[in-house]
């Protein structure tokens, strides 16, 4: 799993992107009541706004860590936001996207490396 | 000063536990040369009974609406209101809170809020709608905005039976936000075939029933034609009296409906302030402006109002909220919900009736009269007289009189060749007497 | 992210509510049903004559089947909102720090004023012949509020603080516009510490909005505004007094760079409490300004509105405020209804305005004059540095010793070791009788804290505010958690579940299904 500065996460298995939220992000959020997915289809460059996830008090933009088509949306999420806050690096993930580049995900932040950010802005 | 109290020992004592030798060192970082020195040119402070001298000076140079025999509506109604509703809302937990932001301590507004969305929602045959406008000409704007973010089009169609000021302030919004509009000319005998204007562009047409000129309208066809062309019907009211008696628009296929809530619970005062309505379908709930109530539990599990869905709004998503509304209307939807539960569907169908009684019996004196035409074939409680003299001399010949005729439409439409035409109102306000009156000195100025 | 991890769910109480009565009330606490639930459709508050038989006109537009709306009669209409009134906290029972929103007395002259039938009673479209003392007031007002600001023209008819921003933004872009600018400056620099109009207002009529930092001082340097400047800037929106409660102190320098650089400068004037008489916004160079009549003025807050909101125009954007306006010709006012007239840039409102607020304002400013004006605002910033000093022993303020302006902002880091949050704090000042300062905004201080006291508050009110404030700090500095972490627990209700009211939203009554 890879993460960015911007605490969205990517795991890769074949050949698929998931992107999600990290546990940290969903922490900071508090509970989430609403989530607004992208289109399946959607083409995203890297770094493009591409799905909302609203806490009671907070909105925040999630962008696409890497480029791709989105080929799946967890469509459980409309009408249960909170599997975000119970498992935002699983159950709780937003879309999944076809790989344009791998590359693009090596140079995120590794597990050791998020970890290492978060404890640099705590 | 009888409003601070601090006293001079007291700003001494303060000054020294702040730390400062004078309250002008607490402003030291206004730039010097632009630090006043004097006292800016105005009156110095004056007792209440100056005060009240002055401005009831002022009050008194105006004709006041209960002196004279008075017809005048176009988005603005005189009616009755019980005297219960102001002394309600004048009680202090009402008039000197502000937004429900502790709901612990603020489950008063919260439950009158909850309570005024539900009665909106009702009147107009929505599902949900919010806590209020600033008036019905701006909900109108907004309803607009909230169209092309829904259809994700920008092309708005106006009637001609569109109040002339709603429609500037559509017109305002549209060309600033970088909306098309195509607005229809006036139309006082509702003839308009808006229907040809729909395209496949349009996001929204925005009709208004009873129309600016009176007359009541069939919404369906307009609705069925743009649904079919994918467009929303943003149905728009001025007299919310008139739901009482006529279909609501939620019955004829409306996507948004918004209005002028004035009419009930408050007074005219001079256009402002007043109460904006909005409601909707649930479906686009996400992209309704303006605050809202919602039902849920405390720690005990007891029922409780909260404001909510917040992340709608300016104060969250920022440059990305739904509008930049931020207060709302909240003593005028108040006093607008009090007037509403005082009289009940009994009342408000009672209210109506009587208005409508008054308006057909005021229509046929003023029809009686040599050289007058009522134009409508159909109305609520306001309808348009066309007169063989400008409609502008008559009313300020009327004046003269004693008598507030109405409204000239020259005054709003200076260049729509409609010089002739009268928009006359009569609420449960006119006696038969005023009515007489009016076609009798209508008949001499003529 | 713009959030603070802020619980929006309470945990489910395990202590049980002190001795549960058999309707619910306590006492004075009263509990009181919907009028969905209490009202009958039958019912009603208002007696109206059945009218003698007429030709009805309405025919097939008539509404059919029940409307779904309950009366009441007027004693039980009374009972019903007089209890819900006693569920609000108000600024006429106590301290209202609401920062931001200046919760001042109201003095109930204006209510009276506004009353008169000379003024309430009055219709926007009557001859203009019979309504000159109306427009007397408007006028009046107006000329007030330029020699408040220093200003050459005033719009009157915004319907509130965030109307009139649209309204200044508006005259803005109309300049830029008839400069044939409008393609090319398309950006407004709004700092990151502003109030969330103001993004929104700009990006409401098509601009898009570029950050200026706030420097770590809390205020925003001409530096920083010099760097984000560029032939695409149309203008800046910039509070001041600021969101942290800090007078700008380079604001000169920000206009001038502005105007420099072919921009406008609007001042978001939500805080021009502290600055009445002190010193003029249009000397120091603004361009646009609106002013919140029911925060400065106390027209009242009146539960979330209305309030009212004209906008001052420098010379420079005069020519553009929207109609209408009211001019002298010859003896008489008239009113400027229709643009053609001038190079107004359209509509903001139907008819003119608040004008019930401009009553208000008025006698406001009257009572007050330019000397009690210019006490008012020495008093509420004597005040906001008199709870500042009692209280940063205790509680960290971001700015450290700085002196502010008429609110004093704290933020959560001196709760740190706590294990509490900004959120609890304030909800245990529930309980201790007082409306919370205003909490999380702004959103560039963690955990914010912003306390106005206004100018309105006794010496021995502050006192025992501060007192308390600080009892509950130490309380909390002490562990005694228990005392925060299910606080309230003596107002009507305890902390509401917001998730769930968000998860599921029910923003209207509907019938219960048969059970």
């Amino acid at each position: 799993m890879r993460y960015t500065k911007d605490h969205e996460y990517v795991r890769v298995e074949d050949g698929l992107a998931t992107i999600g939220i990290s546990d940290h992000a969903q922490q900071q959020l508090g509970d989430v009541v609403f989530v607004e997915l992208p289109a399946k289809g959607a083409i995203f460059a890297k770094g493009a706004p591409a799905a909302v996830v609203e806490s009671v008090k907070a909105a925040s933009d999630v962008y696409c860590p890497i480029a791709g088509e989105v080929v799946e949306i967890n469509d459980k999420l409309p009408s249960e936001p909170s599997l975000i806050n119970e498992d935002a690096q699983g159950r709780g993930w937003l879309f999944k996207l076809k790989l344009a580049n791998t590359s693009e995900v090596e140079a995120l932040m590794d597990e050791a490396a998020y970890a290492e950010f978060l404890k640099s802005i705590a | 000063m009888r409003y601070l109290p601090l006293d001079s020992t007291d700003r001494a004592l303060m000054l020294k536990r702040v730390g400062v030798a004078d309250v002008d060192a607490l402003f030291a970082d206004i730039p010097a040369p632009h630090r006043l020195a004097d006292l800016v040119d105005l009156p110095l402070r004056a007792s209440e009974i100056s005060v009240e001298r002055t401005l009831g000076a002022m009050a008194s140079r105006n004709l006041t609406a209960g002196a004279a025999p008075f017809f005048l509506g176009a988005g603005a109604y005189r009616h009755h209101v019980p005297a219960s509703v102001d002394h309600l809302i004048q009680r202090s937990e009402f008039l000197t809170s502000y937004t429900p932001y502790q709901p612990e301590i603020a489950q008063g507004t919260l439950q009158v809020l909850f309570e005024f969305q539900t009665q909106v929602a009702a009147l107009t045959g929505m599902e949900v709608a919010n806590a209020s406008m600033y008036d019905g000409s701006t909900a109108c704007g907004e309803a607009m905005l909230m169209a092309h973010r829904l259809t994700r089009r920008n092309k708005a169609i106006l009637s001609g039976g569109l109040h002339p000021q709603y429609a500037e302030v559509a017109l305002t919004l549209a060309h600033m936000s970088g909306g098309n509009v195509e607005r229809l000319p006036l139309d006082a005998r509702a003839q308009e075939n808006l229907i040809a204007s729909i395209d496949d562009e349009t996001s929204c047409v925005i009709v208004q029933n009873p129309d600016f000129f009176g007359n009541l309208r069939d919404l369906t066809p307009i609705a069925d034609a743009a649904h079919a062309k994918g467009a929303l019907l943003i149905a728009v009211f001025t007299e919310v009296v008139s739901l009482g008696a006529i279909r609501a628009p939620g019955q004829m296929g409306a996507d948004i409906v918004v209005g002028e809530g004035q009419s009930i619970g408050n007074a005219l005062n001079f256009g402002g302030p007043y109460v904006g309505l909005f409601a909707t379908h649930a479906k686009n709930l996400r992209q309704m402006p303006g605050r809202l109530a919602g039902e849920t539990v405390d720690a005990d599990g007891r029922r409780g109002f909260v404001l909510t869905l917040s992340t709608r709004e300016q104060h969250i998503r920022r440059e990305k909220a739904t509008s930049n509304i931020c207060t709302n209307s909240g003593l005028c939807a108040l006093a607008f919900s009090i007037h509403m539960t005082l009289l009940g569907e009994t009342g408000l169908r009672g209210l109506a009736r009587v208005n409508h009684a008054n308006a057909v019996d005021l229509a046929q004196r003023l029809g009686a009269v040599s050289g007058v035409e009522v134009l409508n074939q159909s109305f609520f409680n306001e309808f348009t007289i066309r007169t063989p003299r400008p409609a502008s001399e008559v009313i300020e010949t009327l004046a003269e009189r004693g008598i507030l005729g109405g409204l000239p439409v020259s005054r709003l439409a200076p260049s729509a060749g409609l010089d002739d035409l009268i928009l006359v109102a009569s609420t449960e306000i006119n006696t038969a007497e005023d009515r007489a009156a009016y076609a009798a000195a209508l008949g001499q100025c003529l | 992210m713009n959030n603070q991890g802020r619980a929006t769910r309470p945990e489910p109480s395990t202590t049980k509510a002190s001795r549960a009565t058999f309707t619910g009330n306590r006492a004075l606490d009263l509990e009181e049903a919907l009028i969905f639930e209490s009202g009958r459709l039958d019912a009603t508050g208002v007696d109206i004559d059945e009218p003698a038989p007429f030709a009805d006109r309405i025919g097939a537009h008539a509404r059919a089947g029940d409307i779904g709306l309950p009366g009441l009669t007027e004693p039980e209409a009374m009972r019903h909102y007089v209890r819900l009134s006693r569920n609000n906290y108000s600024i006429d029972a106590g301290l209202y720090p609401l920062g931001s929103c200046t919760m001042k007395h109201n003095p109930r002259l204006n209510e009276k004023m506004a009353r008169l039938a000379g003024f309430a009673d009055v219709h926007p479209l009557q001859p203009v012949s019979t309504a000159q003392g109306a427009l007397d007031v408007v006028k009046t007002l107006a000329g007030v509020l330029m020699k408040l600001t220093g200003t050459s023209a005033v719009a009157m008819s915004p319907k509130a603080g965030a109307h009139g921003e649209l309204c200044g933004m508006m005259a803005i872009k109309a300049a830029i516009e008839a400069r044939g600018e409008g393609k090319t400056r398309t950006v407004v620099l709004v700092p990151d510490s502003a109030h969330g109009t103001n993004p929104a207002t700009a990006a409401l009529i098509g601009f898009s909005v570029r950050a200026v930092p706030a420097g770590p001082d809390g205020t925003v340097a001409a530096a920083a505004v010099r760097a984000a400047l560029g032939p695409d800037v149309a203008g800046i929106m910039l509070t001041n007094p600021n969101t942290c409660g800090l007078f700008e102190p380079e604001i000169a320098e920000i206009a001038a760079a502005m105007h420099e650089a072919g921009a406008y400068f609007y001042c978001d004037g939500a805080n021009f409490n502290a600055i009445m008489g002190k010193t003029r916004p249009g000397d120091l160079g603004v361009d646009a300004m609106h002013i919140n009549l029911h925060k400065t003025f106390s027209t009242p807050h009146g539960g979330g509105g209305p309030g009212a909101g004209p906008v001052v125009l420098s010379s420079r954007l005069a020519p553009f405020a929207p109609v209408p306006f009211v001019v002298q010709r010859g003896d008489a006012l008239d009113l400027v209804e229709h643009k053609g007239e001038s190079a107004a840039f359209g509509r903001m409102t139907a008819f003119h305005g608040q004008m019930g607020m401009f009553v208000r304002a008025l006698a406001f400013i009257l009572s007050h004059g330019a000397d009690g004006l210019k006490r008012a605002s020495e008093d509420a910033v004597l005040a906001a540095n008199y709870v500042r000093v009692s209280l940063k022993d205790l509680m960290s303020a971001p700015f450290g010793e700085r002196p502010c302006m008429h609110e004093a902002l704290f933020d959560d880091r001196w709760l740190k070791e706590t294990g509490l949050s900004t959120l609890d704090f304030a909800k245990a000042m529930i309980d201790e009788g007082y409306h919370p300062m205003t909490v999380y905004f702004p959103l560039v201080v963690h955990g914010a804290m912003l306390i106005e006291p206004t100018e309105s508050e006794s010496k021995a009110s502050l006192d025992l505010f501060i007192m308390t404030l600080r009892d509950l700090a130490m309380s909390a500095l002490r562990g005694d958690n228990e005392r925060f972490a299910s606080a309230p627990t003596l107002a009507p209700r305890r902390r509401l579940d917001e998730t769930r009211a968000a998860r599921q939203p029910v923003l209207r009554w509907t019938r219960p299904a048969p059970a």
